[in-house]
């Protein structure tokens, strides 16, 4: 009996009136939890009952704390017939059950009915008394906490980042079972909250032994989804990263002992070297001499802890050929075989983060992914969910080989989704192939020095665009340039990643939102043969959305993608094609070429001069942008910025594995370009569309930007005022015109209006950035197409916003400040040393750049888009695929292109400290955010992960205001659950916010609809910076001196 | 292609004021979308008209959503579903409940009834005010009344307290309320120069001094006769005042009230060297109404009768009649030097 759970009831209020004679209710409530079921007294004639109950004990086991939900239903008492549930509340206990979190969850809660919705509310009180268990088999991983944010919690340190943990869960849909026809839909809807309240807990639990066995002590970047399956059942899965977290209690308490190999010695970052001006500017010492150590176990094995005992390695200088003769050659090979080598040990090198500590991503790869289209059939055996899970190994199996085909050996901002439609299902798997440092990955003693030299020969800034794979022998063909900023290696010229714009990098003016949108007809098929149809359509719609990207980003004057997410969503007649990502400009990487359109019969006078007028249309767009978004790089000789026939610099190519093994990689060169540059061209209406939908897209009112990464790059000053909103859009496509272009043109418009319409709705709030904009597709039925968006817009101060070159070094002091730990380790070196590496490039080295750009032959330098002849070749290629049974499985997009450059100007801190004080943290208002902080507080305690499941349900849609009222008012009941459970565990905000589903299904002839949504989140407690200066906290401005952070590292 | 479905829902929740101010007014979407076209909005924001059009839809929704809690307002603030900040909050409860002056003239001193809810039609018309938006304040005023009604204390703070309004618009409410509940008759022809102000002033007056309330008030009566203090008028005083008669008809009673009365007014009424020289008619008349109150029908037809039988009106009424009841004042005060 390891734990006893104890609740109280306190009180009601705002109940519905059950009797309609005396307009009043007899309440009573129960209390329940796994087996054991407690009642109150019946209050008599009260809509505000004080039950004020003794406390319920529950005796339970750890296992069951953690899988089960505690149900309070509340009742109206009936003498002559049964009694009628008003509603019911489900508190998940999680948080609980470790000790830094919340100690007592106590508040109000709505009382919520499937039918009518929130009815009142209920006082509750509970707590757990948990005893020690020491049994080593226990099935339960109580302590293990678990965190949505895809970074390190403000308040943590990473001691160790394990790793890739997954696991998923499977049953049968109580919507579908027989009983299902017999009983009330409250009933059902009822029986389906509490089964997946039951299998998330359950699937936390088994997540958190896993975590458990790496001695891990948190999952990080924790995402759960549920596929309903429909007919075939229902399934919860979820991914995370584990680490081992240290909570910060006083920055003082970090100080290391200098150059000890204590285990907390490697735990904090950049912090080794007492003394970091000698390595500055001293030379390399011979890396030969280092020994890394790793523990030679598997994953989830127990690693050891005693570094004597493991394997230890020399490095061979000069491994991975091809790099020799640059100065940064043997050490990246060197660093590249000792991250190998710890990750190897992974089955899945993956992390789920998006954000990282400093030093953690050595080189970013590119974008890596992989689809898979499933036939679902009935899951025979619920506790074997056998077949799913080797379906997201094979995905997984996939993205780690193409990773490794990027010459990388980790994939972060890893990410896996699914989209079902009858029985066919899509998997999709993504993430960014990269190079990690190895000391976050294990457990024994690292040396401080790598990481020492690492900073050096990688200057800040730069360093994460370097390519991590062989130059001499690229996984694919890649335009190649020198760094912008480091002169020394070699970048691409365009960089697609799903993380997060990491915080050292230099940018150039700020970013946007760029959205690829695409819709492709399928004609309706059953089973196999629509699996077939999707998965030969499925590689068509990659290459679009790609190429939309990369017009758009090119016409934005941008070069690099963050945040990319691409949604394929299917439906019953057509296929749909959602990304949307953050272009900026890195300064890294070379300025981008322009876009030139070329027609296909030149002889005609008028068709020319159309041609010419687009072309004038494109470059004034990219001269606009350049204004917009402040993309004002360094003028640079060779190259004339803006030129209509700009250098010749694209290079896309779509790498695919079609094949269950993922040795055997098929890869298709869709980059078929022979011209001479990045080539638009217009050969028939299809083309004329395309061009015409890349200038259609409108730019933002003035005042406002917006992005889907957690910062806006090139902003830095946010204001405390935030909007976090959700906006729902259904169309209804009219059936006669159904082609793709009309498709196309509606779902364009429809992405585009909602824009427009959130813009108009938060003018207020300008000058004001939407952050975190997640666009989510989906299609309930034929002709309908739902957009979900879930977005937070933050105000900024405008007149800081402008004063915005920072040298590096303050970027990463005012980073590093905003978590305690940090502050402490980051300032002497970096003041000592980053300050300086804005390294102006020798002319040698210039022309150096230039010439190779210019002695690769044009012809594959180019990438030009020709829709013909692309048709041609793809069908051909398809025809080589075999399709294999109802499994089939459709490959990557690997992308990486190049250009100019720019200047070592930093700018885009976020987080900005001087925040106005804001004094109106009223009693009770519960923030939201999609984001990982909240501007202008520190976030002092998380409290626990929200995970929340509701279902409504209505058979008088027309009497709730039709469709719209009803979702309004469910989604506007939805926050308010979440806000009272994060207000009853005692904080005042939630982080990471995600809304992972909104079903909504409607029948309007019955007068009836119904909607599923599951969100989740972080919950906080923030304390307004304003309020924290009170408190003695280490302020920015302070840690900016040397002198003065000399001081606070040797006190 | 048409929008199903097309809904916005912020964590903080969005109250334009404008379209707020719309909404009360009881303007149809459509309506509501074409006034704001006329305002000029798009070219300011460069919106297109389907976005004010969605916008002002989801306006309307989450009003027609909040318009159960206004209903309410102490709900508004304790509910969860919609996080709003305080001072909305008030701004919220405090234009819900204002009304229109011409809308609140038409009704005063009626039943808060069905029947009077059927002319509202006629009001409509009459007004220039949306029906919806004459539904709306009737309710109000039908609502307060029917929470204060039975309620002990006084008035305004009931009315506070239940409905949070400020100061002003309770004392708004608590002269709707009296006037609702003696049935003054406000509507005729004769009355119609008479603003809501003007009688608001006379129910502050009277509330003060004529009820049961400004009895119980009194330090030597505490306990007794607490029910529906502020709301009716005190029989036991309306009796009394048949006594006054002697007021008129005694002469050295008349002059030695008119002394009292002329020193507690002099400097204090501009118009006073009338009053004084009108001293006998305008007592006489104010006794003679005074004398027949207790009567149900000539309780309600009060204004009337101080328009119409006392010469109240002759020197420039609108000075005049507002000061009625204090004249009334005097009447009570006088009470003590009554010789019963």
């Amino acid at each position: 009996m390891p734990g006893k759970l104890k609740v109280k009831i306190v009180a009601g209020r705002h109940l519905p009136v059950m009797d309609r004679a005396s307009d009043l209710t007899d309440a009573f409530v129960e209390v329940k939890f796994g087996n054991t079921t407690f009642k109150t007294d019946v209050y008599l004639k009260s809509l505000n009952p004080q039950w004020n109950s003794e406390w319920f004990k529950f005796e339970v086991d750890d296992e069951d704390l953690q899988d089960e939900p505690l149900q309070i239903t509340v009742l109206d008492h009936d003498t002559y017939s049964a009694n009628d549930a008003i509603g019911k509340v489900y508190i998940d206990i999680d948080p609980l059950l470790y000790s830094e979190a919340a100690t007592v969850i106590s508040g109000w809660f709505p009382i919520y009915d499937t039918i009518h919705g929130i009815r009142g509310e209920i006082n509750v009180v509970v707590k757990v008394d948990l005893f020690n268990d020491l049994n080593r088999f226990r099935q339960s991983s109580c302590g293990v906490k678990f965190f949505c944010t895809t970074s390190i919690p403000k308040c943590y340190r990473a001691v160790i980042i394990h790793g890739f943990v997954e696991e998923l869960v499977v049953n049968e849909d109580p919507e579908y079972q027989w009983i299902d026809r017999i009983r009330t839909p409250r009933a059902s809807n009822e029986a389906r909250q509490r089964l997946i309240s039951l299998m998330s807990g359950e699937l936390q639990r088994k997540i958190g032994l896993k975590v458990l066995e790496m001695r891990g002590n948190a999952v990080v970047g924790y995402l759960q989804c549920f596929d309903l399956e429909g007919e075939s059942g229902l399934v919860v899965r979820a991914i995370g990263t584990a680490c081992t977290l240290d909570k910060l209690s006083s920055p003082a308490a970090f100080l290391p002992a200098c150059n000890s190999p204590s285990k907390e010695m490697k735990e904090i970052p950049f912090n080794e070297d007492p003394n970091p001006n000698t390595h500055s500017s001293g030379p390399s010492t011979p890396l030969k001499n280092q020994t890394y150590s790793f523990s030679p176990s598997k994953s989830y094995s127990r690693q050891s802890s005693s570094s004597d005992t493991d394997l230890s390695l020399t490095p061979k200088t000069g491994m991975g050929s091809g790099s020799a003769g640059k100065e940064g050659g043997p050490f990246k090979a060197l660093l590249r075989q000792q991250t190998q080598s710890a990750l190897e040990q992974r089955e899945f090198p993956f992390f789920t983060l998006t954000a990282f500590p400093p030093g953690f991503l050595v080189h970013v790869g590119g974008v890596v992914s992989a689809r898979s289209v499933k036939l679902l059939d009935r899951i025979h055996n619920p506790d074997e969910p056998e077949t799913r899970d080797a379906w997201w190994a094979e995905i997984r199996q996939e993205i780690k080989s193409h990773a490794k085909a990027l010459g990388c050996h980790a994939v972060v901002g890893y990410s896996e989704s699914t989209s079902i439609c009858e029985e066919v299902c899509i998997l999709s798997a993504s993430g960014t192939a990269a190079v990690l440092n190895p000391r976050f990955l294990q457990d024994g003693t690292v040396e401080g020095c790598l990481e020492q030299r690492l900073e050096e020969n990688l200057p800040a800034g730069c360093g994460f665009c370097h390519i991590p794979y062989d130059e001499l022998n690229m996984p694919f063909p890649a335009h190649l340039t020198y760094c912008n900023n480091c002169r020394k290696q070699k970048v691409p010229d365009v960089l697609f990643t799903t993380i997060d714009l990491p915080v050292d990098a230099t940018v150039i003016g700020k970013g946007c939102l760029i959205q690829a949108r695409l819709c492709r007809l399928k004609k309706k098929a059953q089973a196999e043969a629509n699996a077939t149809a999707i998965s030969n359509l499925l590689p068509f719609m990659e290459y679009e959305v790609h190429t939309q990207l990369m017009n758009k980003l090119k016409l934005k004057a941008m070069n690099a993608l963050f945040g990319l997410r691409i949604q394929i969503t299917v439906g019953e007649n057509m296929l749909m094609g959602l990304a949307s990502a953050t272009g900026v400009y890195l300064a890294a990487l070379p300025t981008p070429g322009g876009i030139q359109i070329a027609g296909k019969t030149p002889n005609d006078g008028s068709y020319e001069q159309h041609i010419s007028h687009m072309q004038k249309k494109i470059n004034d767009t990219i001269a606009k942008n350049k204004e917009l978004y402040e993309i004002n790089p360094p003028e640079i000789s060779e190259e004339i910025i803006g030129s209509p026939i700009p250098e010749p610099r694209q290079r896309s190519r779509l790498l695919r594995s079609q094949s269950e093994s993922s040795d055997e990689v098929t890869e298709l060169d869709l980059s078929h370009g022979k011209k001479d540059a990045f080539v638009l061209e217009i050969d028939d209406t299809d083309a004329m569309e395309d061009v015409h939908s890349l200038l259609t897209d409108v730019p933002p009112p003035s005042g406002f930007y917006s992005c889907n990464t957690e910062i806006m790059p090139g902003i830095n000053n946010w204001t405390s005022e935030i909007q976090m909103f959700t906006s729902v859009r259904v169309i209804r496509l009219s059936s006669l015109n159904l082609t793709n272009q009309a498709l196309n043109k509606n779902f364009n418009d429809l992405c585009e209006n909602l824009l427009k319409s959130l813009y108009f709705k938060l003018r207020s709030m300008i000058p004001c950035c939407l952050c975190h904009v997640n666009f989510t597709v989906s299609l309930p039925e034929d002709e309908l197409i739902q957009v979900t968006v879930t977005a937070v817009a933050i105000t900024f101060d405008k007149n800081q916003a402008l004063q915005t070159t920072k040298t590096h070094a303050e970027k990463l002091l005012q980073r590093a400040s905003t978590d305690n730990e940090e502050l402490l380790q980051f300032p002497l070196e970096l003041c000592s040393d980053s300050l300086p590496s804005h390294p102006f490039p020798p002319a040698k080295e210039h022309l150096e750049s230039a010439s190779s750009n210019s002695g690769i032959p044009a012809a594959q330098r180019a990438t030009s888009v020709d829709y013909s002849s692309f048709a041609d070749r793809c069908s051909s290629w398809i025809e080589l695929i075999k399709l294999k049974a109802q499994t089939i499985r459709r490959g990557s997009i690997k992308t990486t292109v190049t250009v100019e450059k720019a200047s070592p100007m930093g700018e885009g801190n976020f987080r900005n400290r001087s925040a106005p004080p804001c004094a109106n943290s009223t009693v009770g208002v519960v923030k939201m955010t999609p984001l990982s902080f909240i501007p202008g507080a520190k976030i002092t305690k998380y409290l626990g992960i929200i995970n929340m499941f509701f279902i409504r349900e209505t058979t008088s849609l027309r009497e709730e205001g039709g469709v719209s009222g009803f979702l309004h008012a469910f989604i506007a009941e939805v926050f308010a659950m979440v806000r009272a459970h994060v207000a009853a565990l005692g904080g005042n905000a939630v982080v990471s916010y995600i809304m992972k589903q909104c079903v909504f299904m409607e029948n309007p002839n019955k007068n009836q609809a119904q909607c599923l949504i599951n969100v989740s989140g972080d919950a906080v407690v923030f304390v307004r910076e304003s309020e924290l200066e009170v408190v003695s906290t280490p302020q920015p401005a302070a840690s900016c001196q040397p002198s003065c952070t000399g001081g606070e590292v040797t006190t | 292609m048409t929008s199903e479905l097309d809904i916005f829902v912020g964590n903080t929740t969005l109250i334009d004021e404008d379209v707020y101010r719309l909404w009360l007014d009881g303007y149809s979407v459509s309506d509501a979308v074409a006034l704001r076209v006329r305002s000029g909005i798009l070219e300011q924001t460069g919106a297109t008209a389907a976005v004010l059009q969605s916008d002002t839809m989801d306006h309307y929704r989450t009003f027609h959503m909040l318009e159960r809690l206004l209903h309410a307002p102490p709900k508004l603030l304790h509910q969860l579903i919609f996080q709003i900040p305080p001072s909305r909050q008030a701004l919220l409860i405090e234009r819900y409940y204002a009304f229109d002056e011409a809308f609140v003239r038409e009704v005063l001193g009626k039943k808060l009834s069905k029947g009077t809810k059927k002319d509202l039609d006629d009001i409509s018309t009459k007004t220039g005010i949306t029906l919806k938006s004459c539904r709306r304040q009737f309710d109000n005023f039908k609502r307060v009344f029917k929470v204060v009604e039975e309620m002990r204390g006084s008035l305004v703070d009931n009315i506070q307290q239940h409905f949070l309004l400020s100061d002003r618009l309770a004392r708004d409410y608590a002269a709707i309320v009296f006037f609702a509940n003696n049935r003054f008759e406000t509507g005729k022809k004769k009355l119609q120069y008479l603003s809501f102000g003007d009688f608001a002033f006379c129910a502050e007056l009277m509330i003060q001094n004529w009820t049961l309330g400004a009895v119980g008030e009194a330090p030597t009566d505490p306990d007794s006769q607490v029910d529906d203090m502020d709301m009716d008028l005190d029989k036991e005083f309306l009796q009394d005042l048949k006594e006054l008669k002697v007021l008129v008809a005694d002469k050295d009673l008349l002059d030695l009230h008119k002394s009292l009365v002329c020193t507690a007014l002099r400097g204090k009424l501009g118009v006073f060297s009338e009053m004084e020289a009108n001293f006998k008619n305008l007592s006489r008349g104010l006794v003679n109404v005074a004398a027949k109150l207790t009567h149900n029908k000539d309780v309600r037809d009060l204004f009337v009768d101080l328009v119409e039988k006392t010469p109240l009106q002759t020197p420039g009424p609108r000075k005049w009649l507002p000061r009625a009841p204090t004249v009334g004042v005097s009447l009570k005060a006088g009470r003590e030097y009554l010789p019963t």
